[in-house]
């Protein structure tokens, strides 16, 4: 059982793109420590010859016909963007500024 | 005309139906019912006035023209906040929808809107459908209407309660681990898990997209029958919806009749960690069935021990990616865009401080158990294990044609008591997590008061999928039965709010 560490909640939290402060990642250490120890013992029964199931009903591509249909109008799309510009989604800057 | 509060959904159509009372005197009194109440027990997030009586008045403007009118039309419903409804307000519970108005109805609604029900607000519910007892919404806890101080459980904690509250007939509700079924056992109504994939997930905000599916509450299981009949069906906008006929659970809810059937009770499900006074509800409604004529007997689901810890890899492993999603970029919360941070900073601030502590637990435990070098033991182990317990059921498919068990291990907890302890917490779903992890049906029903502390307890029925009729038809016969030696539905002994 390999046991968390702070280090490994900071990295956690920044793959997870969550800010949390010093505070909230001792806490989360705990608690997933404890957590993480109690479900670890799925891999007791997990053995090689089982197969994994991802899905309980099988999962097929499914294709819809090319022609138009109604969709959302670029107003209704956009009614919920924190910042709406030129029927575009603004952002804040991508990149770094060299 | 009585309190039309207190009619059935069944009823409130009929009386529709005849002209008795008009659908907009149906939901005024609902408004009105809700106006007095939720200020104690807060099962609303949103109360949709308007639009209610709209839907309303658009029923009676149909039944005076002669124009056909749905099963359920002009009966209120309560709908979890977890389903996008075009312009109303849908949080999830969550501070990082605050104010968000979806532009697009979900299939449910569309449904909905299409059996001319009238939908009467948004319901609280844990932050994503993430927890068990509604404690974990933004937007405050919801309380049990048998008791203020305790838990109406959850995530569909609002839902259920607004029904056991008389606030609606009927609700919707998701269930990912049990979110249907142990708010319904806690509160003394009815709660259906249909099979996966038989109600369309097109505008239900995802959580765990392999576990998640609405499903309905009532406070009868016919009740519960309609609202399954009226939401159910292939949709070609769920790439997860089943193409194949909805089985008649109507038809199933009124053939109340167990003769012949044989009922698996599931051992692993009951024993130590169980409330006594849930036990001894649980095995008398047991006895129940084998009086009214079916053949009980003992099944073992050896692996249902390790669906807890599967479930709580998998649901947090698809969550993280699911949730992924709010990044504050086209909808939502964005925190901290002043032209010095970057998207990525603003992203990160804007998830910091928008999702609460269940939520951001989970997002982490699955972006672990996703991780390089942890992905085979734990996510790839939690899905051979969701092998072994669909296994488990087909092979006790073969000897039943039901099986059973307690809904949780015990009655509505008391408020606060189990915030601290995430593991604690998650022992509610002990009984329900296996349906989801297999996609079968399963329902909850009210099988009496614990004698320990007078509150209700719930009585679990698990079908194959897809086979969501047999639910209805051991429900309908155990609630005829369970009604006759109580004198009354169970729900009346609630007390008055």
């Amino acid at each position: 059982m390999p046991s968390i560490t702070r280090a490994d909640v900071a990295h956690l939290a920044r793959l997870s793109r969550l800010a949390l402060g010093d505070d909230e990642l001792d806490q989360m250490a705990g608690e997933l420590e404890v957590i993480i120890g109690a479900v670890a013992r799925v891999s007791e029964i997990a053995g090689a010859d089982v197969p994994p199931t991802s899905h309980s009903v099988p999962l097929t591509n499914v294709f819809r016909a090319d022609v138009v249909a109604p969709s959302l109008s670029p107003e209704a799309a956009l009614s919920g963007a924190p910042v709406a510009e030129d029927q575009r989604f603004r952002v804040p800057r991508m990149l770094d500024e060299e | 005309m009585g309190d039309l509060t207190r009619l059935t959904a069944a009823q409130t159509a009929a009386v529709v139906a005849s002209g008795e009372a008009s659908a907009v005197d149906v939901t005024r009194a609902h408004l009105e019912r809700i106006d007095t109440v939720d200020t104690s027990v807060h099962a609303f997030l949103h109360v949709d006035v308007e639009g209610a009586l709209t839907a309303a008045a658009n029923v009676d403007a149909k039944r005076a023209a002669g124009e056909h009118l749905g099963a359920l039309a002009g009966v209120p419903l309560a709908l979890k906040d977890v389903l996008t409804m075009n312009g109303v307000p849908t949080t999830c519970g969550s501070k990082i929808l605050e104010g968000w108005r979806p532009p697009y109805d979900s299939t449910v609604v569309r449904k909905l809107r299409e059996a001319d029900v009238v939908i009467v607000g948004k319901t609280n519910m844990d932050e994503f459908a993430m927890g068990s007892s509604t404690e974990n919404s933004a937007y405050g806890v919801t309380r049990n209407p048998w008791d203020l101080n305790r838990i109406p459980g959850g995530s569909s904690g609002g839902s259920s309660a607004a029904v056991a509250g008389f606030e609606a007939p009927l609700a919707i509700g998701t269930d990912t681990g049990g979110s249907i079924r142990q708010p319904a056992a806690v509160t003394g109504i009815v709660g259906v898990k249909p099979t996966y994939g038989a109600v369309s997930r097109y505008g239900l905000i995802a959580f765990s997209s392999s576990l998640d599916q609405a499903g309905p509450f009532a406070r009868t299981v016919f009740d519960a029958a309609l609202l399954h009949a009226a939401i159910a069906g292939h949709d070609p906008l769920d790439s997860t919806s089943i193409d194949a006929p909805v089985p008649d659970v109507v038809a199933a809810a009124q053939h109340a009749d167990v003769r012949g059937l044989r009922v698996g009770v599931v051992r692993e499900l009951n024993g130590a960690g169980y409330d006594a006074g849930v036990r001894q509800r649980f095995s008398e409604a047991v006895d129940l069935l084998a009086e009214l004529g079916a053949s009980v007997g003992e099944v073992s689901c050896p692996h249902f021990d390790y669906a807890m810890p599967a479930y709580y890899l998998i649901a947090p492993s698809e969550c993280s990616s699911n949730l992924a999603r709010f990044d504050a970029m086209r909808f939502g919360l964005r925190i901290g865009d002043d032209g010095a941070h970057s998207a990525e900073e603003v992203m990160a601030l804007t998830r910091a401080a928008g999702f609460g502590a269940e939520v951001k637990r989970r997002i982490m435990l699955g972006t672990y158990a996703l991780s390089s070098g942890y992905y085979d033991a734990y996510y790839g182990s939690a899905q051979k294990v969701r092998t072994l317990i669909t296994r488990d059921f087909a092979a006790a498919f073969e000897n039943f044609d039901v099986l059973v068990s307690p809904t949780t291990p015990t009655t509505a907890f008391p408020i606060g008591e189990r915030t601290d302890d995430p593991l604690k917490m998650y022992l509610a779903d002990l009984d329900t997590i296996p349906s989801n992890l297999a996609g079968n049906a399963a329902m909850s029903l009210p099988c009496g008061l614990s004698p320990d502390d007078g509150l209700p307890v719930g009585f679990q029925v698990m079908a194959p999928a897809m086979a969501d009729d047999r639910l209805y038809r051991v429900g309908a016969a155990l609630e005829a039965a369970l009604n006759d030696r109580w004198g009354a539905p169970l729900i009346d002994q609630a007390p008055a709010l």
